[in-house]
């Protein structure tokens, strides 16, 4: 009797698969890496399926109101693991003071104009990237200007409605708008990897992972994840991260990896949504999908 | 939520719209107890709120779109359970337009649930769907005659639908046994039999889902490899070459054997490389892995390995297949298409159209000359480049395959057997050159004596940005400076390099190679030594550089790392070798070979 595939593994099979057909058919390639625990572990599978190495650069869209120890924790898993790390910002909403933070507008304009607006520019390339330069340790300005034409990002299928409707090869147009009523036909592990010029690729490879699956990998793996999502002994921890201003922490006792696993497969959280913490999901009823048809990840 | 430990199937739901899918879905959360907390009070108030009376199938519409449209756009996923296992359960579109959708849903799942209208009948989608089912590999179906509610639970009319729709199944060879009487709305024979229907006593839909079978694993079949790619991270200082890709069937160990289709090179396993993980000596189907090799082969991405000692795939460049055709355009006869079997790519034409299954009348149609949108053929396709396959009887992982027409998967298929026959469009094209061709009056032999040299094709190839244009240049210059007619045609390198903004890739190569071929027949035939350079050109694309320029010679100059398998190769260079020492080397193999008059250059 072999030894067979659990379910962990054929997940991580399967992403492994996708992570490599992206890298073998998107010359440009970009991973998305928003330093939260479903784009941590992507990273990890990233590792996996190139032997160690991550061929590609990792992008995070700062909307300088993220929580500060995500930085940390970004900078110092890129030093330690050599990481080809790129970050964007919507510098002039910010100089501005065109946020929600700032009070001027409202929590779904200031995602569009901080996440998905950077975002889209980051990627393009018209707007300036910060590269990780690995000898001086400090961000300077990236002289690689090409758009990104493949982009890998952590969605999952399970998170939200319109993330259900995702393909693992999921083209935008060239306003990085998603026609979700036209979307490639994908079978038998073929994906659309050919694009017209000016187009690009969005790349799901945990798109059959549930948020179950995801902490019960990072034990398994023993993935160094932040110290965000455990509780520091307040009794709460955040379960989502984003931008302090619209993310609230959930009550909670989980202090470790394996006791967010048993809260979740069997405990209080086991049928509550996962962005509840998310205040912009309820601005109106689909505020994810209208984010992002326009481009949010 | 879905527990790690459970088992778990993809159940895929389909039919024709409006007869019940999305209900049924709704159905299914809600009387297994799989929705999440609030959420069908949320659905129900939200619908008292708008004076709408509530339907189960809201709880899916999580969509404006969908909502606004009253239809299920794309395959939503979801989750229920049994006692037995976890159900990932996908809605797919049966709105004809959304076919690809549908598609996609069904070729990921385990199981089909084919619901039917009591009310309305057998339509379209029914019958395409039921076909498309068969197609995609599914085994586990049950049908399901929806909305009994509305024809008063009446059995006659559960019957006729059966023996109408199982006539239809017959006629396409195709066997379903489970039938099921349901009404979702009212939650008839869903998770329990129920007292409407007294007279049915078969299993209830989830009853018959816990008794499908989930597929046996592959491990003991043949072993099947794709070749995704190969990585060499010498930069990140790794020196390791690794093999890397998918195992699609069988176990391979360290230290067997293996052989790479359709190059037919061969090495052993000498391991199988892990990160974060221990020493491996097994792969098993299902895992994407790597390997290194115990001898430095060259092989390119895409090929099949596969193990020496067990019967291997097929190469040929024609096969049988069944095609269903989702593109926007028609497939046609003279146009190339990008073939995707497996990981290899190639292109590919329209070799034969054997009949067409129009599938809504499954009328079968001769003498069809394109397939349609939404259609069903029987064709043969011919690969311009030999391609590794199983039949999908065999081995269904790479007796697959899709087509690619201008960016979009257009077409999938399944591979029913290799075609073996003696014509190829290349050879049908050479004779009909030749036939056409006005020959000129000067033969060929007083052009070598006028020249002093036989007139020849000089390939210089190797990988990009290794100095074979300077080489070419050099050489031009020192055959032009001895009294040769000698040309070096630049462009090639630039056409052939895949730099250029062009459809596809894969396409625009073979196109390349097929117009320097040409050319070299032309020139070559006006007695001249004519020079290029093509980027890491292949064994297959030199096979037809050479026939095309028949009857001349072709001669081939590699530059770097020889990576053809035999004696291919007339003159080995290094890397950046000096153009001054090239050139010596060259001509001392020409002085040998092509021309006449050796001691004329020295």
């Amino acid at each position: 009797m072999k030894a067979g595939m659990d379910k962990l593994d054929s997940l991580e099979a399967q992403s492994v698969f996708i992570l490599r057909e992206a890298y073998r058919e998107f010359k440009s390639l970009a991973m998305l890496w928003s330093i939260g625990k479903d784009s941590t572990v992507l990273l990890w599978l990233a590792r996996k399926a190139f032997f160690g190495h991550v061929p590609f650069p990792l992008v995070h869209i700062d909307t300088s109101f993220k929580i500060p120890e995500m930085i940390q924790y970004r900078d110092k898993l890129a030093k330690e693991w050599k990481l080809n790390m790129v970050y964007g910002q919507n510098k002039e909403a910010l100089e501005a003071k065109k946020t929600f933070p700032d009070g001027a507008i409202d929590r779904l304009s200031c995602c569009k104009a901080l996440k998905s607006e950077a975002l889209k520019h980051t990627l393009a390339g018209d707007w300036p990237r910060y590269r990780l330069d690995h000898l001086s340790g400090k961000y300077v300005l990236d002289q690689n200007k090409e758009p990104y034409t493949g982009v890998i990002v952590g969605a999952r299928a399970d998170e939200e409605g319109s993330r259900s409707k995702e393909r693992y090869f999921s083209p935008r147009d060239k306003n990085s708008d998603w026609d979700i009523g036209d979307q490639p036909p994908e079978l038998w592990n073929q994906f659309k990897t050919d694009f017209a010029p000016g187009t690009h690729v969005r790349i799901h490879p945990l798109l059959d992972w549930t948020e179950l699956n995801i902490w019960e990998y990072i034990e398994r793996e023993n993935i160094p994840i932040i110290s965000l999502y455990f509780d520091q002994g307040h009794g709460q921890r955040y379960r989502s991260l984003g931008c302090y201003p619209c993310t609230f922490p959930v009550e909670s006792t989980a202090k470790n990896v394996h006791e967010i696993v048993e809260e979740l497969r069997t405990g209080k959280f086991a049928n509550i949504a996962e962005r509840s913490g998310r205040a912009q999901d309820k601005e109106d009823w689909g505020g994810l999908e209208t984010l992002r048809r326009g481009g949010y990840m | 939520m879905p527990n790690t430990q459970r088992e778990q199937m993809n159940v895929v739901i389909v039919g024709h719209v409006d007869h019940g899918k999305s209900t049924l879905i709704g159905r299914l959360l809600a009387d297994t107890g799989s929705l999440p907390k609030g959420k069908l009070e949320e659905v129900k108030a939200r619908c008292a709120k708008n004076a709408k009376p509530f339907e189960y199938a809201f709880l899916l519409d999580a969509l404006k779109d969908e909502q606004a449209q009253g239809i299920t756009i794309d395959t939503a996923r979801s989750f229920f359970k049994s006692k037995k296992r976890d159900y990932i359960i996908i809605d797919a579109p049966g709105h004809i337009e959304f076919l690809k959708n549908m598609v996609t849903g069904a070729a990921r799942a385990e199981a089909a649930i084919l619901v039917i209208d009591a009310h309305e009948g057998i339509k379209e989608n029914s019958k395409r769907h039921g076909y498309m089912m068969s197609f995609l590999g599914i085994k586990n179906i049950a049908v399901c005659v929806n909305k009994m509610d509305l024809v008063n639970y009446s059995e006659k009319v559960f019957y006729g639908i059966k023996k109408e729709y199982t006539d239809f199944l017959e006629e396409i060879n195709v066997q379903y046994t489970n039938f099921i009487p349901i009404a979702a709305r009212e939650g008839d024979n869903i998770v329990a039999l129920s007292k409407n229907i007294p007279w049915y006593n078969g299993a209830y839909i989830l009853e018959t889902l816990d008794n499908f079978k989930k597929a046996a694993p592959k491990h003991e079949q043949d072993f099947r490899f794709p070749v995704q790619d190969i990585y060499k991270f010498t930069e990140s200082g790794d020196d390791r070459r690794i093999v890397a890709g998918r195992v699609e069937t069988g176990t391979i160990r360290v230290g067997d054997e293996v052989i790479f289709l359709p190059s037919r090179k061969k090495s052993k396993i000498k391991s199988i490389e892990a990160f974060n993980a221990s020493a491996l000596v097994e792969a098993i189907s299902g895992q994407s892995t790597g390997f290194c090799l115990e001898t430095q082969i060259y092989i390119r991405p895409g090929e099949i390995m596969g193990k020496a000692s067990q019967p291997s795939a097929h190469i040929n460049t024609k096969f049988k297949a069944n095609i269903f055709w989702m593109g926007r355009q028609p497939l046609v006869f003279q146009k190339t298409y990008k073939l995707k079997v497996a990981s290899q790519h190639v292109p590919v034409v329209l070799s034969k159209i054997v009949h067409v299954l129009d599938a809504s009348e499954l009328s079968s149609v001769q003498n069809k000359n394109q397939v349609d949108r939404h259609d069903v053929a029987e064709c043969v396709l011919e690969t311009l480049k030999p391609v590794a396959f199983d039949e999908v009887t065999k081995i269904a992982e790479t007796g697959r395959f899709v087509v690619v027409d201008n960016y979009e998967i257009s077409g999938g298929g399944i591979i029913l057997a290799p075609v073996y026959d003696q014509d190829s469009t290349l050879k049908e094209h050479i004779r009909q050159r030749e036939f056409q061709w006005t020959r000129s009056e000067i033969t060929p032999e007083k052009r070598a004596e006028q020249y002093k040299h036989n007139a020849t094709l000089i390939i210089i190839t190797g990988q990009m940005d290794t100095g074979k244009e300077k080489i070419a240049k050099a050489l031009e210059e020192q055959l032009f400076n001895d009294g040769r007619f000698v040309y070096f045609l630049g462009i090639s390198n630039k056409l052939l390099s895949g730099e250029e903004v062009v459809a596809d890739k894969t396409i625009a190569r073979a196109e390349h190679i097929q117009q320097l071929g040409e050319m070299s027949r032309i020139l070559t035939d006006s007695g001249l030594i004519l020079l290029t350079s093509v980027s890491d050109i292949d064994e297959h694309e030199l096979f037809v550089l050479k026939t095309l320029n028949r009857p001349n010679p072709t001669l081939v100059i590699n530059v770097g790392e020889n990576k053809f398998s035999d004696n291919q190769v007339d003159v080995s260079l290094m890397e950046n070798e000096d153009p001054a020492a090239a050139v010596a080397k060259i001509m001392a193999f020409l002085n040998k070979t092509i021309l006449l008059d050796p001691e004329y250059t020295i």
